[in-house]
């Protein structure tokens, strides 16, 4: 097995997150996509970690995903509050911070 | 070419399909359903690396809480179950060669880098054991930051989504 | 005791032999064609299937041809070494994995054998289930099988074998319950779900322990890893392992086939299994799944040889439960008025015997009785699937719908009656061939009491099989075989336990439903009249009585017990032979695989004896035989035609006799033992305790954080908040807001907007830092 064959699969997918972060207007998809980008991450991580011989990559895995777990439960709790007040989760409709 | 290979180009064919369905679909529980293969798909490939405890923890925590928070998400927010052409922005095209030129940008850095490095075979393999020496000898620190911002995130995720 | 090396041949190979690999493959490619386009094609995915398990079935002849020369090319008494091919699967950590075939007698079998039955279940089925509205799915549930059973039987190793056994398992759970519509089916495929799991954690279990058991020992004398079945075969009879460590390995194994085959005390899915299609019914839960248990201790028989001291003093476990099964199966055909679930319990009770017989050493008539069993228990399935479909409006129940069918049904009736015959164990029929040998055997071994519990289940055998063939086909006809129209029997279908209430999804039922009883069409008549000829004639295969020339399948199948010399790690074809015996001859055995430690070299199987057939013997048994069918005959013409007072009703009128009958018709209370008193006793104070768990601790502990954490804010927004960032914002705001004018137009406010200036400015960046490096 190529070192680059898991790089590629874990670059593929983090660009597919950026899109995913980008396109989608919807609350919900854009934490979805970012989970896509964390899983690249991950991915990058843990070939390193089998590439060098050492844990160091697992651990870190692991913290990401701790992480990752997180900021979903944070992000979705900031929807649910941005949809309680304003009935909608489409990021284009908060433009508050419009300068 | 050892069969672990096809096992690779199969799993990640079906990562590949299954990413680009979550950010192309245009409903939003079978958004989330593409996201566990694509979970799952990772969990697979960190098999095929050799790091079982991480697969066993992602599928535990992707696929079995994080996954139930999303589609909780999905139910408490009255998304549209079904489909839904409201879910891209006016200019999601703009995506396209902003991901493009990324992806550029890594693969060149990356062939240069790695070119046809293998991956060695004969290593030792991390045990869970190491794993846990790891987490509890040179990096509690972190360890414990993160025991700090899960704390966070749970008191955090409490006071956003109380009624009052 | 070295012998001279001439008498040494090497061992003929050919194509099929080297790629034997191909048979699982095949249709598991099949599968995946009817899961993906199946519904576009002209036959709706069927043609892909048939088209699959033909060319299987090609295959795993061309494997048995050259399988039988090679045997051939070998000298007398040469250990057949099986033809293994191996890939790396997985290498990591300096460890090895391989996937790959091993073919040997045994494999051959048991390969021809499932390719030929499910090519006629196929064939079946593409009239059987015409019209039905999930008809692509059940053949790539069916197909999918077949690649997994293939694959299991063809395995080097216990992964692989691992891997077609749990395919089986599911694709048992799709087919059973493929009209899930109806709670029953899905019930009833849920049942034999969770059982045969309950048996699976037993498989994985004993692989796991024979691998970090075996792993060293095989790793140095034969340079494969502990998961090769080869290796830790030779490592069974090795003398090394600690007798403990395999004891429970074998259980662990054994509990897994207990799972799968059947047995007592987890028989209890296989008869809910009918709920599924007739020929699923036929396929997998007659002829070939179901004795995946068995060929998982024919498989890694030195392991149970050793670790239960097969040949022993005494009975050993897998004896015990075969015994029981045979019985209890027996007694509940007796009660069934279903006539899939007569069968069913009949498959039961077959299993134990070939249980019975790899339990006391009779391994090559159990493996035999797989090969003549799976042809006339298909038979037998498929003709009542026959019956149901052309005569009996989809009803399975021999009191109600059946009776008089053998003139209006010809050939079912000939096919049907060959296949009884063929089960009761008459001479010249298949099953007296390797039912017999078994009875035989067991009691040549010195085990007596079981080989009256054998003859006493082949009088039980005779019995039911007599009964149900006196409902279905003789006495006058009632219900639906009579003519009668479907629709009054509509509410007494309604009150059956299981499956006759399909009937509602089946299209066909409208095509069918004016005429009365008649014969089935060639897809269907076609593969029953092929398995009666088989299951006439495929017992002269191995037929002790005329002879050793006659016993081919003893010669072809059974590895010959010899200490075989490996010159070169990883692989048998490159053995040489360290002894070669005199002639065998009856009782003389010189041998010492199984018995002691061969001193160098190693054996991968044991030692085992043979009974010498003996007429007196068979007459025995015949008799036996003979006396249950007449017997059962006369009480069925007097019970069910004659309504003879003395007999009808003498289950309500009899306290022993009631109170055995309403322990039959309750199946011993296995069914409520499980899931009244195990599932309650184990479920009940789980959820209780869980919810406990649940309302004052996890809540209480919320409860005190959400607390804390509100007093915490609370000072946070007072001291720190309201006055030092307030007072640094304020001021620093002023000064931005100067800067801010200028970018203003790119500050849309959408975050999106934010996320793609963002990530195309580092991208940028990115690009540039590389084309700089480079």
């Amino acid at each position: 097995m190529l070192v680059n064959q898991f790089l590629f699969l874990a670059a593929l997918l983090f660009c597919i997150g950026v899109y995913g972060v980008i396109a989608r207007k919807n609350a919900v998809l854009v934490l979805m996509s970012i989970e896509l980008i964390l899983n690249a991450v991950n991915l990058n991580f843990v070939a390193f970690a089998l590439r060098s011989g050492n844990a160091d990559g697992h651990t870190f895995a692991l913290y990401i995903i701790a992480i990752a777990a997180a900021e979903v439960g944070v992000g979705l709790a900031l929807v649910l509050l941005i949809f309680r007040n304003r009935k909608t989760i489409s990021l284009d409709d908060l433009s508050e911070m419009k300068g | 070419m050892v069969a672990q290979n096809i096992g690779f180009a199969i799993i990640a064919a079906i990562m590949i399909v299954g990413a680009l369905r979550v950010v192309t679909t245009s409903n939003v529980v079978h958004a989330a359903l593409w996201l566990v293969v694509v979970l799952a798909g990772a969990a697979a490939q960190y098999i095929l690396l050799a790091a079982e405890f991480l697969a066993i923890t992602q599928v535990l925590v992707y696929i079995g809480a994080v996954m139930v928070l999303f589609l909780f998400g999905t139910m408490l927010t009255r998304s549209r179950i079904g489909r839904d052409s409201g879910l891209n922005n006016s200019y999601a095209k703009l995506g396209i060669p902003v991901a493009v030129v990324l992806f550029a940008a890594m693969a060149l850095a990356l062939s240069k880098s790695f070119g046809t490095e293998e991956l060695p075979t004969n290593g030792s393999l991390v045990s869970t054991q190491q794993i846990s020496d790891q987490i509890f000898g040179p990096y509690l620190l972190p360890f414990w930051a993160l025991s700090f911002v899960l704390l966070a995130a749970v008191i955090g995720a409490i006071v956003l989504a109380r009624k009052d | 005791m070295i012998a001279a090396a001439e008498a040494l041949q090497t061992l003929s190979s050919g194509w099929f032999l080297e790629h034997a690999w191909l048979i699982p493959i095949i249709p598991a490619i099949g599968f995946a064609i009817i899961i993906l386009f199946g519904k576009k094609l002209p036959m709706k995915g069927s043609e892909i299937g048939l088209l699959s398990m033909i060319a299987s079935l090609v295959l795993a002849g061309g494997t048995a041809m050259q399988w039988i020369d090679r045997v051939g090319s070998g000298a007398e008494g040469q250990f057949i070494a099986p033809v293994v091919r191996t890939w790396n699967w997985w290498q990591i950590g300096g460890m090895n994995f391989t996937i790959g075939q091993s073919i040997d007698g045994l494999a051959v079998i048991i390969l021809v054998v499932v390719a030929f039955i499910s090519t006629l279940v196929q064939l079946y089925s593409t009239e059987y289930l015409n019209g039905d509205r999930r008809y692509t799915h059940f053949f790539a549930a069916l197909t999918l099988f077949s690649a997994g059973m293939l694959a299991m039987v063809i395995a080097e190793d216990t992964i692989l074998l691992l891997l077609g056994w749990e395919i089986m398992g599911l694709c048992s759970f799709m087919l059973i319950g493929h009209w899930w519509e109806d709670g029953a089916n899905s019930r009833a495929a849920l049942k034999a779900f969770f059982t045969v799991r309950t048996g699976d954690m037993g498989l994985l279990i004993g692989v796991a322990m024979l691998y970090f058991a075996s792993n060293d020992w095989t790793t140095e004398h034969l340079g494969v890893s502990g998961f090769s079945i080869r290796g830790i075969s030779a490592w069974a009879l090795s003398g090394e392992p600690n007798s403990t460590v395999i004891l429970v390995a074998a259980v662990a194994l054994f509990i897994a086939a207990i799972g799968k085959s059947g047995q007592f005390p987890l028989h209890t899915w296989l008869p809910d299994a009918m709920a599924g299609p007739t020929p699923v019914s036929s396929l997998l839960h007659s002829s070939t799944m179901v004795v995946a248990g068995v060929f998982l201790v024919s498989r890694l028989y030195p392991v149970f040889f050793t670790g239960f001291d097969i040949l022993g003093t005494g009975g050993n476990l897998i004896m015990v439960i075969g015994a029981i099964t045979i019985v209890i199966a027996a007694a509940l055909a007796f009660v069934q008025n279903d006539i899939k679930k007569v069968l069913a319990y009949s498959t039961v009770s077959q299993l134990g015997y070939m249980m019975l017989g790899l339990g006391a050493g009779a391994w090559l008539p159990a493996v035999f009785h797989i090969f003549t069993h799976a042809f006339f228990k298909a038979c037998l399935f498929l003709g009542a699937g026959s019956i149901s479909h052309s005569a009996s409006h989809h009803s399975f129940d021999m009191k109600k719908d059946m009776g008089g069918l053998r003139k209006v049904m010809p050939i079912t009736f000939t096919t049907w009656i060959i296949s009884t015959l063929a089960l009761c164990g008459v001479f010249p029929f298949s099953g007296f061939f390797s039912k017999d040998e078994i009875i035989d055997n067991v009691g040549n071994n010195g085990y007596q009491m079981f080989m009256i519990i054998g003859l006493l289940g082949a009088f039980m055998t005779a019995a039911y099989m007599t009964r149900a063939t006196y409902l279905t086909f003789f006495g006058e006809a009632r219900g639906a075989s009579a003519g009668e129209h479907h629709d009054e029997h509509a509410t007494a279908h309604a009150a059956h336990d299981s499956h006759d209430s399909h009937d509602a999804h089946d299209a066909h039922v409208a095509d069918h439903g004016d005429h009365g009883p008649h014969e089935s069409g060639w897809r269907i008549t076609l593969p029953l009249v092929l398995l009666a000829v088989l299951a006439l004639s495929s017992g002269l295969l191995n037929a002790t009585p005329f002879g050793e020339k006659w016993e081919r399948i003893k010669t072809w199948v059974e590895p010959r017990a010899e200490v075989v010399m490996e010159t070169a790690p990883g692989g048998p074809g490159h053995s040489k032979l360290l002894s070669v015996p005199s002639a065998a001859e009856e009782g003389h055995h010189d041998s010492p695989c199984g018995s002691e430690t061969p001193e160098e070299g190693v054996c991968y199987a044991p030692q085992l004896v043979h009974a010498k057939f003996k007429w007196s013997k068979a007459m025995l048994s015949l008799g036996i035989v003979f006396l249950g069918i007449a017997l059962s005959w006369i009480v069925s013409t007097m019970l069910y035609t004659r309504k003879d007072k003395r007999l009808v009703g003498l289950t309500e009128r009899n306290g022993v006799l009631r109170s055995g009958y309403n322990l039959l018709v309750n199946k011993y209370y296995l069914d409520a033992l499980y899931e009244k008193v195990i599932v309650k006793a184990i479920a009940g104070p789980i959820a209780a305790a869980a919810y406990w768990f649940n309302q004052n601790v996890l809540d209480g502990i919320l409860h005190a954080i959400a607390a804390v954490s509100r007093v915490f804010s609370g000072w946070v927004y007072r001291n720190i908040d309201q006055r030092v960032v307030d007072g640094t914002v304020n001021n620093s705001g002023k000064a931005t807001k100067g800067a801010g004018g200028v970018l203003a137009p790119v500050q849309s406010g959408k975050v999106s907007q934010y996320g793609a200036l963002l990530f195309s400015a580092a991208a940028v960046a990115a690009l540039v830092l590389v084309i700089i490096n480079s």
